[in-house]
C-alpha cells in the first residue's frame, strides 16, 4: 500500500503539474537523462552506461519512446522483401555463426546468377520492393561473379531496391578485384546495388574480435568501408550483434563510434541491434540474450544514436512478440515479410520463417501505430489504413470515455 | 492521455470499469508498465521475484465435456484415454520431491484432469490422503471448478460437502483453472458444457468460506472482447472483497494466459500477441488492487515475454512445472528448469526467491 507520506508527496507533485510518470522517473534517478532527451541534448557515454545498467526498463522505454515519436510520430516502417544468400561457404569461422559451411561440407553451395533469378521468379506475383542479399566470404568467387549477380537481380526486377554485401564481403570483393574500395563500390553501384545492409559489425571491441571473429576485419576497417560507401553515395545500415561475450562498455563504445561516423557522413539510414541466437553455433553453451535485453538494446540505441534516423527491430532475431512491443521502446521499423531467411533458424520448428503482410499490419495496428510501407531507401510506397484486431473493435453504439 | 488515471494510481485509489477500458485502449505499453511496476513495488517493496517448485499431474485425460479450446481431452471409450495408476502418480510425486526437497508443504502438486465419469469422491479422498500421509513435503493445490462440480454431482453430494471432504483428505487450495473468461457470452461460445460464470465464482466463494485459499486465472485471446476481460477482472475483484471481509480463505494470486489455438477445434483463430499479454497483465495488476500476487505465464508466453512481464506488474514467475500436457497439446509449451528461471529473474534486476503455495519463503533451492 502507498504510505501516507508518499501519497502526500505524489499529491503535491500533481498540484504542480508533474505527472506520476515524471515522479517515477525521478524516483528511478533518471531525471537528468530524461531532461536531456526533452531538450534534445546529446547523451554521453556515461549516460549510455547508466541506461544499460538501470533495472527500470519500462522507464527507459518511456524515455526512448519520446525520442522515437519526435522523429517518427506513430509511424512503423515495413518492407516487402526477399532475402538471398548467394553462398554459405565462408573462411572466417566466426564462433557465433550457425550459417557458414566449409567448401567440402555436403551442405555447401554457391548460387549461379541464373539460380538467383529462379529464386526471384518464384515470387514474381508478390510486389517485392527490396532485395536483401548477403553471403559468406568465399575466396573462390571471382570479382565478376559479384557484378554478375547484381546485374542478374536487376534484370528480373529493374525497379527493386537492392541492398547487398556486408562490409566484410566488400573487403573480400575489393581484395579479389585488386582495386581500391571506392572503385569497387562504384563498380557495384553501377551494376545496380542501391544500399548496404550494415552486417558484420558484430561488436566494436578488439577483445571480442580476438575471441569470436579474429579472421574477419576489425572495427576500424568496418567503419572505413562504411565511410567510403557513404562518400561514393551508397547509404548503409549499421548493426551490432549482442548477447554473447560482449560487455556493456563495449556496446556503448560501439554506439558512440557509429554516432561519430554518422556526424561525419550522414550515410547511415538505420541501426539494427541483432539478438544473437546460440543454437547450432560453436558457443551454444551460452544462454543467449533475454527479452529485456532485446528491448533495452532498442531503447538505448534510440537514445544514444540521435543522428541515425531509424531503429529497426528485426523480428526474425528478436521474435515477432518482442518486435511488436519494441515499437514502444524506440523501434520505428520492423523489417519485412522476409521470404527465405536462412542465417538463423527458428529453434522450435527449424523451418524457414516468413511473416505475411496481414500479420505485419495486424501487429502494427494492435500496437496503436500507423503502418508505412517503404523500400530499401526508406522511400514511402504505401500508407495502409490500420485495422484493429476483432477483439479490440468497439461497438460504435457504445462510446469509450477517453 | 491517462494522466488522470495515473494520478488515482499514485494516490492509491481504486480504478473503475471505465478506467480499465481506457487503460486497455491505451497503446503506450511503457506507461502501463511503469504504472503496474509502481503498484508492484508498493505491494512488494523488496526487489524480489518469487517462484515455486511444483508439478502438474494430469491424472486422467478422459473427459466428456469437449471444450473447443482444449486439445488435451479424449472422450470416454477413446483408445488414447487414460487414468494414471496410483503407483505412477506416487512416482511422479517422488520425482518432484527429488527436485524440490523435503521442507514440509514446499512442493506444489497441481492435479488436473478431465471430467471422468468413473472417478467419484472416494477416488480423490483416497488419493489425496495417501499423498498427504506418504509425502509431507507436498502441498496439494489441485482440481478445477469443473472437476469439483462434476465429482460432487456423480457422488450425489453438494459442492460444499464435496469440498469439505476433499479438504479433510488433504486438498489445501484450488488453482484458478477453468475460469477462462468469466462472462457467459464467452463461456457459451467456447465451453458451453462447463460451469457458468456464477458457478465458477460460487465454488471459489465456498472454498474461501471453508478456509481454503485459491488462485484466479483468465484465459484471454479466444472470442472475447476487451469488455469481457474487464468484466472478468471486476468479478474477481468483487469476490475477493467479499472473501477478505467474511472468510478465512481468499485469492492468493491472479494469473492470465493466452488461448493456444493449435490442435483445438479453433486452430485458425488469431493467436494473442505478447504485446496483448503485457498490456493485459499490467491492467490486471492495476485493477486487482486487493490481490497480492500476479504470476507470469512463461508456459504460454515463452521466456522472453515472461521476463519482460516482470516490469508489467508481475511479482512471481510461477512454477517449474516439470511436465505440462494440457497447453502443449495445443501446440506451444515452455517448460523451464529452476536455474533458468533464476537467471531470467536476476537478469531483470531482481533477486530470485523460492516460495511455497502460501507465498511463504522456502529456504532450500
Amino acid at each position: 500500500m502507498t504510505t501516507f507520506s508518499e501519497t502526500v508527496l505524489i499529491n503535491a507533485d500533481i498540484l504542480m503539474g508533474v505527472t506520476l510518470f515524471d515522479t517515477l522517473i525521478a524516483k528511478a534517478g533518471l531525471t537528468d537523462i530524461y531532461e536531456k532527451v526533452i531538450h534534445e541534448e546529446r547523451l554521453s557515454s556515461d549516460d549510455g552506461l547508466r541506461l544499460y545498467q538501470h533495472p527500470d526498463l519500462s522507464a527507459i522505454g518511456y524515455i526512448a519512446n519520446l525520442q522515437r515519436e519526435r522523429l517518427h510520430g506513430d509511424k512503423v516502417y515495413f518492407v516487402r522483401n526477399q532475402h538471398l544468400n548467394y553462398t554459405n561457404i565462408c573462411n572466417k569461422g566466426c564462433l557465433f555463426c550457425s550459417f557458414y559451411a566449409l567448401p567440402k561440407d555436403p551442405e555447401a553451395y554457391v548460387l549461379s546468377p541464373e539460380q538467383i533469378q529462379e529464386r526471384m521468379r518464384a515470387y514474381a506475383d508478390i510486389p517485392i520492393s527490396e532485395i536483401h542479399m548477403v553471403g559468406g566470404v568465399n575466396p573462390k568467387l571471382p570479382y565478376e561473379y559479384y557484378i554478375d549477380i547484381v546485374k542478374a537481380i536487376k534484370e528480373v526486377r529493374p525497379d527493386v531496391s537492392l541492398k547487398a554485401f556486408t562490409m566484410i564481403e566488400l573487403e573480400q570483393i575489393r581484395r579479389i578485384g585488386k582495386k581500391p574500395m571506392d572503385e569497387t563500390l562504384r563498380d557495384l553501384k553501377k551494376a545496380g546495388i542501391d544500399a548496404l545492409p550494415g552486417g558484420g559489425a558484430e561488436v566494436f571491441s578488439e577483445r571480442v574480435h580476438e575471441e569470436l571473429f579474429h579472421a574477419k576485419s576489425d572495427s576500424d576497417k568496418w567503419l572505413e568501408t562504411a565511410r567510403t560507401a557513404h562518400q561514393v553515395g551508397l547509404p548503409s545500415n549499421a548493426t551490432m550483434l549482442y548477447g554473447h561475450v560482449e560487455q556493456t562498455e563495449e556496446k556503448v563504445y560501439h554506439l558512440t563510434r557509429l554516432r561519430e561516423l554518422q556526424d561525419e557522413t550522414n550515410g547511415f539510414m538505420a541501426f539494427i541491434p541483432l539478438s544473437w541466437h546460440p543454437e547450432q553455433t560453436a558457443i551454444d553453451h551460452l544462454p543467449g540474450p533475454t527479452g529485456q535485453m532485446d528491448l533495452r538494446e532498442i531503447a538505448v540505441a534510440r537514445l544514444m544514436l540521435d543522428n541515425i534516423p531509424h531503429i529497426k527491430s528485426f523480428w526474425i532475431m528478436n521474435t515477432p512478440a518482442v518486435t511488436q512491443v519494441g515499437l514502444w521502446y524506440g523501434a520505428d521499423d520492423m523489417d519485412g515479410s522476409v521470404l527465405e531467411y536462412e542465417i538463423t533458424r527458428d529453434p522450435d520448428t527449424d523451418r524457414m520463417q516468413a511473416l505475411t503482410q496481414t500479420q505485419m499490419l495486424d501487429m502494427i495496428a494492435e500496437a496503436g501505430r500507423q503502418p508505412v510501407e517503404r523500400d530499401a531507401l526508406y522511400r514511402v510506397l504505401d500508407v495502409p489504413k490500420p485495422v484493429l484486431p476483432p477483439y479490440m473493435q468497439v461497438d460504435t453504439e457504445r462510446s469509450i470515455t477517453s | 492521455m491517462i494522466t488522470d488515471i495515473a494520478e488515482k494510481i499514485g494516490a492509491g485509489e481504486r480504478l473503475t470499469y471505465d478506467d480499465g477500458l481506457r487503460l486497455f485502449y491505451h497503446p503506450n505499453v511503457t506507461e502501463l508498465g511503469m504504472l503496474a511496476d509502481h503498484v508492484r513495488r508498493q505491494k512488494h517493496p523488496e526487489p524480489v521475484i518469487t517462484y515455486n517448485i511444483g508439478r502438474n499431474i494430469n491424472y486422467t485425460n478422459i473427459c466428456w465435456v469437449r471444450c473447443k479450446f482444449c486439445a488435451f481431452y479424449r472422450p470416454p471409450g477413446d483408445q488414447e484415454g487414460y487414468t494414471l495408476p496410483e503407483e505412477e502418480i506416487f512416482r511422479k510425486v517422488e520425482d518432484l520431491i527429488d527436485v524440490g526437497g523435503n521442507e514440509p508443504e514446499s512442493c506444489e502438486i497441481l492435479m488436473q484432469g478431465g471430467l471422468n465419469p468413473k472417478l467419484k469422491i472416494e477416488y480423490y479422498e483416497h488419493l489425496f490422503s495417501e499423498i498427504t500421509r506418504r509425502y509431507p513435503a507436498t502441498y496439494l493445490h489441485s482440481l478445477s471448478v469443473a472437476e469439483i462440480v462434476y465429482l460432487a454431482h456423480i457422488s450425489k453430494l453438494s459442492v460444499e460437502e464435496a469440498l469439505i471432504r476433499l479438504r479433510d483428505a488433504g486438498l489445501k487450495s484450488l488453482p484458478g483453472a477453468g475460469a477462462e473468461v468469466l462472462a457467459d457470452e464467452v463461456r457459451d461460445a467456447i465451453a458451453s458444457r462447463k460451469e457458468s460464470t456464477q458457478e465458477w465464482l460460487d465454488v471459489h466463494r465456498l472454498a474461501h468460506r471453508i478456509g481454503m485459499k485459491s488462485t484466479a486465472t483468465m484465459m484471454f485471446g479466444s472470442v472475447e472482447t476487451i469488455e469481457h476481460r474487464l468484466q472478468h477482472l471486476l468479478r474477481v475483484r468483487e469476490l475477493q472483497d467479499e472473501s477478505l471481509d467474511v472468510s478465512d480463505g481468499y485469492f492468493t494470486a491472479f494469473i492470465s494466459w493466452s488461448f493456444q489455438p493449435e490442435g483445438t477445434e479453433l486452430p485458425d483463430m488469431r493467436k494473442a500477441t505478447g504485446y496483448d499479454y503485457l498490456r493485459t497483465t499490467a491492467v490486471a495488476r492495476l485493477m486487482l488492487d486487493n490481490i497480492e500476487n500476479i504470476q507470469a505465464s512463461y508456459v504460454t508466453q515463452g521466456p522472453k515475454i515472461a521476463q519482460i512481464a516482470l516490469r508489467y506488474g508481475i511479482n512471481d514467475f510461477g512454477s517449474t512445472m516439470m511436465e505440462e500436457n494440457v497447453i502443449s497439446a495445443g501446440g506451444v509449451s515452455f517448460v523451464m528448469p529452476t536455474d533458468e528461471i533464476e537467471r531470467l529473474i536476476e537478469d531483470a534486476g531482481f533477486s530470485a526467491q523460492r516460495r511455497n503455495t502460501r507465498y511463504e519463503t522456502v529456504l532450500s533451492h
